[in-house]
């Protein structure tokens, strides 16, 4: 089968691993294109997208709005900050209203969980889940495993270990979720106050010494401390989280064996990482952000193929 | 569907043949020519043009693969997505002369994707269009090939497949026609 089982793109949960190679299979072509000296294609030229923030975001709305025009799709761009939502409109409401201006899809970020979910089964357009919440994230943990795959050349058995603000993160969800359908062995690892409680039901390991997990993975992605988000103290300070879960170059160098260093980004370098670590040979940040241009063009390209007109 | 064998190995290697001699009558020592096969069944072409082409003329030939999935004009009219194949082109194509080649030649709008996803890599100095099989009478659109296989009258409800000894087990070019009802 060659098409997605889901019509929308709420979370990786809902996919399977059929769906994440057809995704996969896509953006190899997507990113072939956008290697070119000409980089837009015409394939979604009578579409039109809508891109919801409620939340702030740059990389991850950028990423979206330079897929969805490299596919010569009609965008409209739409920011909490400066819109009728702080008037009082509901969710729904605001949806409709730009709906009715004839949108075909939707790519939301929102602060509750679920919000896309909700909206995919009230609304008349395709949803792409921008990150809800502490939930899901996606195409985040899609650009994640497709980066794996290219540097590794496969996902399958690979060790992977999420190393930071699990509680909080829903780049995490998702990427146990993407990474275990893949067959890959994830392990989390922070302080016990950022793990969350049941976590180990998810199937993975737990470890709260970084020192053992590094050892154990082929693969570290190191997540971003959500101060943002965190309404009490989870650790004493910066400096002191820092000393416990920040990898430096010095710890990269004493292990074992060469492991690939992954970030979502925005780094706040000095924390999770160090810069010497975040620029080094074995850092593929800047690839997971090429990677997630390609990675956005095929999750729109194939749901954008199920809207037929009449 | 009854078939008929309108092209058989024997044909079919010869008129290779002729299609690299007419290949090389047009752009002599290929230095300023390259190769462009369609994904997928163009490629097929490709691969036995360049192989007789480098031999009778004894060195490399310029060969890249072009796929038009994101350019077609069908988008979203199937029922099932269009899945890309693999694009590979690792040349310049500013101010050479190009040749596309593909199996059968039918409607045209394969061609007219062809170009559009060409011109996204550069402005070629010509744009030429090489096809085992040309379904005359059968365009939806002005397109023509410069250098044709074999030209066939076919009815649309018609299907034309060029076959490959390396994937089908032997070169023939088949047409299949629908059972009459009744």
């Amino acid at each position: 089968m060659d098409s997605l089982s889901v019509n929308h793109l709420t979370g990786i949960k809902d996919l399977t691993k059929n769906d994440i190679g057809i995704i996969f299979k896509t953006a190899d072509a997507f990113k072939e294109v956008i290697n070119r000296p000409i980089k837009k294609v015409p394939s979604l030229r009578d579409i039109t997208i809508a891109n919801l923030f409620f939340e702030n975001s740059t990389r991850t709305r950028l990423s979206f709005e330079l897929a969805e025009k490299r596919m010569s799709a009609d965008v409209i761009n739409f920011s909490v900050a400066s819109s009728s939502v702080k008037k009082g409109e509901t969710l729904i409401d605001t949806v409709n209203n730009i709906l009715s201006m004839k949108v075909d899809m939707v790519v939301m970020r929102h602060a509750s969980p679920g919000a896309a979910k909700f909206l995919s089964e009230r609304v008349d357009a395709k949803i792409i889940n921008a990150g809800d919440g502490t939930h899901e994230h996606p195409t985040q943990a899609l650009l994640d495993a497709y980066s794996i795959r290219e540097k590794l050349g496969t996902v399958k058995g690979k060790k992977v270990v999420i190393v930071g603000d699990i509680l909080h993160s829903r780049v995490a969800l998702s990427n146990i979720y993407c990474l275990q359908k893949l067959g890959a062995e994830v392990m989390i690892c922070g302080p016990t106050t950022l793990i969350p409680k049941h976590i180990h039901e998810l199937g993975v390991k737990v470890e709260h010494n970084l020192m053992k997990a590094l050892e154990w993975c082929d693969v570290a992605n190191m997540l971003r401390i959500q101060l943002e988000r965190q309404d009490i103290k989870y650790f004493p300070s910066l400096r002191e989280y820092s000393m416990q879960y920040g990898l430096t170059k010095e710890i990269l160098d004493s292990l074992s064996k060469e492991i690939v260093v992954m970030h979502p980004g925005p780094i706040n370098r000095g924390v999770e990482i160090t810069s010497d670590v975040a620029d080094s040979k074995q850092a593929i940040i800047l690839n997971q952000v090429e990677n997630g241009v390609a990675i956005r063009m095929s999750v729109i390209y194939l749901l954008a193929s199920q809207i037929k007109r009449d | 569907m009854e078939n008929q064998v309108i092209l058989n190995s024997k044909h079919f290697e010869l008129t290779i043949k002729r299609l690299c001699y007419q290949l090389i009558e047009n752009h002599n020592d290929f230095s300023n020519t390259v190769l462009i096969g369609l994904q997928p069944r163009g490629i097929n072409v490709l691969t036995r043009i360049e192989e007789h082409l480098s031999s009778i003329l004894n060195k490399e030939i310029v060969c890249g693969n072009l796929d038009i999935t994101f350019y077609r004009d069908d988008f979203r009219r199937r029922e099932q997505p269009l899945i890309p194949s693999a694009t590979n082109i690792d040349f310049v194509i500013e101010n050479k002369k190009v040749v596309i080649l593909d199996d059968v030649l039918y409607t045209g709008r394969t061609i007219r994707s062809g170009l559009d996803a060409l011109l996204a890599f550069g402005r070629p100095e010509k744009v030429e269009l090489l096809t085992m099989i040309d379904r005359r009478f059968q365009r939806d659109l002005p397109v023509q090939a410069d250098y044709v296989g074999k030209t066939v009258d076919t009815l649309s409800s018609e299907r034309v497949s060029v076959e490959w000894k390396e994937i089908e087990g032997e070169d023939k070019v088949v047409l299949f026609t629908p059972e009459a009802n009744g």
